[in-house]
């Protein structure tokens, strides 16, 4: 049980990005990808998403084998890929509430209605758990919210939707350090061996609380370097001039 | 009428198109094809018309061959309607009904699939249900017909209520207020007439339903509430007619009169096939402390222009527009609210929003009308169009005129489009493209839905979800 990005590639506008990207995430591993801006981790995180502004030109997604690289956004997020955005997306109008349930609606079959009951008592105990105000619940999507209470709502939605593998884009940032605790209680929460995660951050911080069972340098649109927790540790002292001695 | 068994015919459906499908035609009475002095005679006659209301049609008629189509601002595409192929009286020539039991199999078929009945069992306090030219069932609850709220068909009410109807029987829209009021006034039939007595306050809905079921026909329903002193009612129409090959003309006149105190609220949910023309005068008169309200939810057709509107003639006298309109393609929602001030300390408020779906055009036009003389009027207007698709379109034009410095007037209009992050990331959680877009739009006019009875807003939330099914590739 892994994902496996295999010899990815992608362009932005003719632009190439990813440049035959590798990597292997088994399920109950925490992967973190580090990198200089511009390395391509976000658009690492939205190909695997299946972003419409990114053409794969070669290489493959699997999903516990199976590839995904076809597939439509929601279809892939329906079988278990699941993005915490950087900058999420406000929804005006659309209830916190009622689009848990839409997006909760879509994974069952046809004809079967979401029991509402079970459903709010679930969200009340996962918003207790991120600390999150039951007034959140009939605020539009993201509308108006903080930094913080934005990366709190992506990981409730992460919590709701129970997927399969979880790719996190720079959640830390915007986080005052008691928003990072309590974002980081959140994953740590779901940690388990049906579970894998990929940790895209640009700071040794976020991992300070999120261990990492592996550390992947990436530079232009490739894994450089890939090592322990302590590696993110070392890039933190030295930073990335390593990539220009190797290069 | 027949016991065979009535078959439907269901129509090629292009999308789960609830209100497409219709009956073999029975009607005993039809005016044929075209519009002349004849056609008048026939449908007085067949209704067994007093001579005021016969000479009425003949001056209205006059009135709508002498007016040209409004076309120096409106649409050329009312160009296109064919005034001699179309049928202006269709009926099987029964009362209408009291009891659901009563009325015949298909029409009952019809309103069961729409709903009807099963709503007023629930909820309503009286309902309407017209079929073609003339109302199939019509009934208001014992207990208020007890307090002397009359809740009948507009032939009813002009025979039966002349002197409460006539007085007020054209007053608010007069025939020559344009064409299509004028066209209205000379062939209309069907429609409600609802009087409430001084201080009586309906607590549920009364409702009518409107239904064309036959292809080349023209529906001209006209109906008249008047609310008096101190009472209240909220009253809705759903409209809807299966899709044929030839356009279908769909143009009503509806007048509402507030007395002193009164407030009437008017709620409608349209959803016309995209062949019908759907030309609409709604205005109200509100007197000194009276409210008017319009809901007004416009959902297909091909071409609808409709704008409610509220002469506020009495002090503190109260207007308000919340419209809502859908253009999908090859639809044209010309939409919009007339606010005329016309006494001291008034108040209206206009708030629209629009969707415009692939080729489909949204256009709102609003008037505001504040003279020099007055003081201490306000009006808010707001509107907000949405677009779904490149190709979507929408036009506004916003007409407010206020004289003297005593007044508040405040406008506000934007336009926004779904972005194509906004749906990676509602699709990123799992959720179809239709399915995203629908619960943009939906939260899109999420503000205006509250206003709603409930049933209303689920079923409007329906009508987009099938709108937004067949909108995405």
């Amino acid at each position: 049980m892994s994902l496996i990005i295999e010899n990815l590639h992608a362009t932005v506008d003719g632009t190439p990005i990813l440049k035959g990207l590798n990597l292997e995430i088994p399920a109950g591993e925490v992967h973190a990808i580090m990198g200089p801006n511009g390395s391509g981790k976000s658009t690492l995180s939205k190909v695997i998403a299946g972003h419409d502004d990114y053409e794969v030109t070669g290489g493959r997604v699997l999903l516990d084998g199976v590839d995904i690289s076809e597939l439509e956004v929601d279809e892939r997020s329906r079988a278990g890929i699941f993005l915490a955005f950087q900058y999420p997306s406000e929804v005006p109008g659309v209830s916190n509430a009622n689009f848990l349930r839409a997006a909760r609606q879509a994974r069952l079959p046809d004809g079967e209605e979401i029991d509402a009951v079970s459903f709010y008592k679930e969200m009340y105990a996962k918003m207790d758990e991120l600390e999150m105000d039951r007034k959140f619940t009939s605020r539009s999507v993201n509308e108006g919210f903080s930094g913080g209470e934005k990366k709190r709502n992506e990981i409730l939605q992460m919590m709701m939707l129970d997927p399969r593998y979880c790719l996190l884009d720079e959640t830390d940032s915007g986080l005052d350090i008691d928003a990072l605790k309590v974002v980081a209680k959140g994953v740590n929460s779901m940690r388990s061996e049906a579970r894998g995660f990929l940790v895209i951050t640009h700071y040794q911080r976020l991992l300070d609380y999120i261990k990492p069972d592996h550390v992947h340098v990436m530079a232009d649109g490739q894994i450089v370097k890939s090592g322990g927790a302590e590696l993110a540790l070392e890039l933190e002292k030295s930073g990335y001039d390593f990539l220009k001695q190797t290069a | 009428m027949t016991s065979e068994t009535a078959t439907v015919q269901q129509v090629a459906l292009e999308k789960d198109d609830i209100g497409n499908f219709s009956f073999p035609e029975k009607h005993k009475f039809d005016a044929g094809y075209g519009l002349t002095k004849d056609t008048i005679d026939y449908i007085s006659k067949v209704k067994d018309e007093p001579q005021w209301v016969n000479d009425f049609r003949h001056r209205a008629l006059e009135v709508f061959e002498s007016k040209p189509m409004p076309t120096n601002w409106a649409t050329e595409d009312l160009n296109n309607i064919d005034f001699d192929g179309i049928r202006y009286y269709l009926s099987d020539g029964a009362k209408p009904k009291r009891s659901w039991d009563e009325v015949p199999p298909e029409v009952l078929e019809t309103f069961d699939r729409l709903g009807v009945p099963e709503q007023e069992r629930a909820f309503l306090a009286g309902v309407e249900a017209q079929y073609d030219s003339e109302a199939a069932y019509s009934n208001v609850k014992e207990a208020l017909a007890e307090e002397g709220v009359i809740f009948v068909t507009c032939s009813e009410g002009l025979k039966e209520h002349e002197e409460i109807f006539r007085p007020w029987f054209g007053k608010v829209i007069p025939t020559g207020d344009n064409k299509f009021s004028a066209l209205n006034s000379a062939v209309m039939s069907g429609g409600s007439f609802i009087y409430i007595p001084k201080g009586v306050k309906v607590k549920h809905p009364l409702q009518a339903y409107f239904r064309i079921n036959s292809e080349n026909f023209g529906q001209f329903e006209r109906t008249l509430i008047i609310a008096d002193e101190g009472s209240e009612v909220m009253y809705m129409e759903g409209c809807t007619a299966p899709k044929f090959e030839t356009a279908t003309l769909h143009s009503a006149v509806v007048e509402l009169v507030a007395m002193k105190g009164a407030k009437i609220q008017y709620i409608t949910v349209q959803n016309w096939s995209s062949n019908v023309y759907n030309l609409v005068t709604k205005r109200g008169l509100a007197h000194e402390d009276a409210e008017i309200r319009w809901i007004d939810c416009n959902i297909g057709s091909r071409l609808t222009m409709k704008y409610p509107g509220v002469v506020m003639k009495g002090e503190r006298a109260r207007g308000e527009v919340i419209s809502i309109a859908l253009a999908n393609d090859n639809q044209h929602q010309d939409t919009g609210a007339k606010m005329i001030h016309a006494a001291n300390n008034t108040t209206s408020n206009v708030v629209s929003k629009s969707i415009s779906v692939g080729e489909g055009r949204s256009t709102y036009r609003g008037q505001v009308h504040i003279p020099k003389h007055l003081k201490g009027c306000k009006n808010n207007t707001e509107c907000d169009a949405l677009l779904i698709n490149p190709k979507s379109r929408t036009d506004t034009y916003p007409a407010i005129t206020v004289k003297g410095n005593q007044h508040v007037t405040q406008h506000e209009a934007s336009v926004s489009q779904v972005s194509q992050e906004m749906l990676f990331y509602m699709q990123q959680r799992g959720l179809n493209e239709a399915q995203a877009m629908s619960l943009a739009v939906n939260g899109f006019i999420n503000d205006l839905v509250q206003e709603f009875p409930m049933e209303y807003s689920v079923e409007l939330k329906r009508l987009i979800d099938l709108e937004m099914e067949g909108s995405v590739g």
